[in-house]
């Protein structure tokens, strides 16, 4: 064993031989270390220093306060409106189509079906699902031009536009309604069959047993899920982006510009906003990957 | 119990329409380039594109890369973690999921002034480095998924018996690792590679902000400029995933009967 782990430490560091195998473990997850801090946490680390930093280099917390400018927080504000829409009605979207495969006693092939479709799409995001909506939902898309030759109504006339706020939240539903389905369904097929027979025994009815038993098992899931598509549509920039190009004052087509041309005219300010977008993922991450513990506590 | 199931239908429907029309809305779409008759001019069109060709070719390129370098990164450490310092897991677990905490956006820009032309390592200085620096951004963002799967694979095995097997019969570090471990996470490396591949090849955000001719950002350019090009792409780009992921499926489907 000892021999072993000296001949990792030999080809690494040429160290002596004949070390306790216990302190050089480490050297193996060495070049993980280094990737990490060299690709993620450094890029991340400059920019969170350079947010509380003028152009000259010195301390201040004037980056910070100028995020609170109306345009800014308007960025940010429209962000948080389409990711929250698109976050909740893709987990209750997801829910009734995950309960639907799992406790819905259908014919058996449509779980597998819908689970890998629902890989496909979860992955199939960014500029191409934009193109797929505009050739579908656009000004001269199939289902606007159908709508006005067969039903005489133009979508487009009730104020519906899909480079807008509902257009952008349909759109985003494309990945995250899959997401939501891949993530539900195995906390799905946890619930217990006793449960539900034993709650049956003491007298619950069906509304009962989802109240009493079913949801308060499952919420830390769908809870812990809906934040994860939430931070999941909030960082998204490239379906945007190829959706309404630069007109929809999204915070990360706001920091795209500005990484292209400095649209702010401060970088100080940019790295401010970057550091504000990494704080609103960071929390809903966060409180998913708690609730996530809290949830496998039953589903075993 | 006739109602729930009633509503799972509808639930069914319902969502089999939102999933279908778009697809059917965006196929009908890249077939009206020539007036009054549906053809397929829109992807011969496209196919012809010089650059839809070198694009395409540059992000394939470039997931391949993605896919060697982050397998040599992940597997070894993922072994050597299960292996020696099962203590450090929740620190690497915790590392591999900052990608889906950080936005893309937000690395690439980091990267932008961490590796500019005057800093200590001038990554995007030339273009050589800049496709280096890109491939591991990529693999930044396939990193929570390699990793989950290639963990998830060492868990099935026996990593200590193979390894002590694989010792007393002589063999040192590199053949352990590339003979004995990863045969056996083959099915786990391959999964994350084509997810991996359908995450890379129409990335667009780090690729537009590195300023590298890759498909996605070739995507947008032709949404911006053409009409029913940008149709036929996204069916060709929805053939692309579905391929990776059928292909995930056929390979996962060995590992998943010899489970059960």
């Amino acid at each position: 064993m000892t021999e072993n782990v000296d001949a990792v430490v030999t080809d690494a560091l040429t160290a002596p031989r004949r070390l306790s195998s216990i302190s050089w473990s480490w050297v193996g997850v060495v070049p993980f270390f280094l990737f990490a801090l060299l690709f993620l946490i450094l890029p991340t680390g400059y920019l969170l220093v350079g947010s509380f930093q003028d152009a000259a280099g010195k301390f201040t917390l004037a980056n910070i306060g100028n995020l609170f400018t109306p345009s800014i927080l308007h960025a940010y504000w429209i962000s948080i409106e389409v990711s929250l829409a698109s976050s909740i009605t893709g987990a209750i979207a997801g829910f009734f189509l995950a309960y639907a495969v799992v406790l819905g006693r259908l014919p058996p092939w449509i779980r597998p079906t819908l689970m890998t479709f629902s890989g496909v799409a979860s992955n199939f995001a960014g500029i191409p699902l934009a193109f797929a909506f505009l050739a579908t939902l656009g000004r001269t898309g199939l289902v606007t031009t159908l709508l006005i030759k067969y039903v005489g109504f133009n979508i487009y006339s009730t104020g519906f536009n899909l480079l807008s706020f509902w257009g952008l939240t349909l759109t985003y539903l494309y990945f995250q309604i899959p997401l939501m389905v891949l993530i539900l369904t195995p906390a799905l097929d946890g619930l217990k069959r006793e449960w539900r027979e034993a709650a049956e025994i003491l007298g619950a009815s069906n509304l009962d047993y989802w109240r009493r038993v079913a949801l308060p098992v499952l919420w830390p899931s769908i809870l812990g899920t809906t934040l994860l598509l939430f931070a999941n549509s909030f960082g998204a920039v490239a379906t945007a982006y190829g959706l309404t190009g630069s007109s929809l004052n999204i915070v990360t087509i706001l920091l795209y510009a500005q990484i292209r041309g400095d649209v702010l005219h401060d970088q100080n300010l940019g790295y401010a906003l970057a550091l504000g977008m990494i704080i609103i993922t960071g929390l809903s991450n966060a409180g998913y990957i708690w609730l996530r513990a809290r949830g496998e506590r039953w589903l075993r | 119990m006739t109602r729930p199931r009633f509503g799972s239908w509808l639930a069914i429907v319902l969502g089999a329409i939102y999933f279908i029309v778009p697809l059917i809305g965006t196929f009908e779409f890249s077939l009206r380039m020539r007036r009054g008759v549906y053809s397929f001019d829109a992807y011969a069109v496209v196919f012809g594109d010089p650059r839809f060709q070198a694009t395409f070719l540059y992000s394939t390129f470039l997931a391949i890369i993605t896919i060697i370098l982050g397998t040599v990164l992940i597997v070894p450490t993922a072994y050597w973690i299960q292996l020696r310092l099962p203590k450090l897991r929740p620190v690497v677990e915790f590392i591999t999921l900052l990608p889906l905490v950080i936005p893309a956006i937000v690395i690439v820009f980091g990267y932008l002034h961490l590796y500019n032309s005057s800093s200590f390592l001038p990554l995007t200085a030339s273009s050589r480095t800049t496709d280096l620096l890109l491939a591991f951004s990529y693999v930044t963002l396939a990193m929570p998924y390699m990793y989950r799967a290639v963990d998830t694979g060492l868990r099935a095995i026996d990593v200590r018996s193979l390894t002590e097997a694989a010792q007393s019969l002589g063999a040192g570090w590199g053949r352990i690792l590339f003979r004995v471990i990863f045969p056996n996470v083959r099915v786990a490396v391959l999964s994350g590679a084509f997810l991996t591949f359908a995450i890379v090849i129409g990335e667009f955000t780090m690729a537009s902000l590195l300023d590298r001719p890759a498909f996605g950002p070739y995507l947008q350019l032709m949404g911006a400029n053409r009409a029913y090009e940008p149709s036929a792409l996204a069916i060709i780009a929805f053939a692309v995933t579905w391929a990776c992921m059928g292909l995930i499926q056929l390979f996962g489907r060995g590992a998943r009967t010899a489970r059960r």
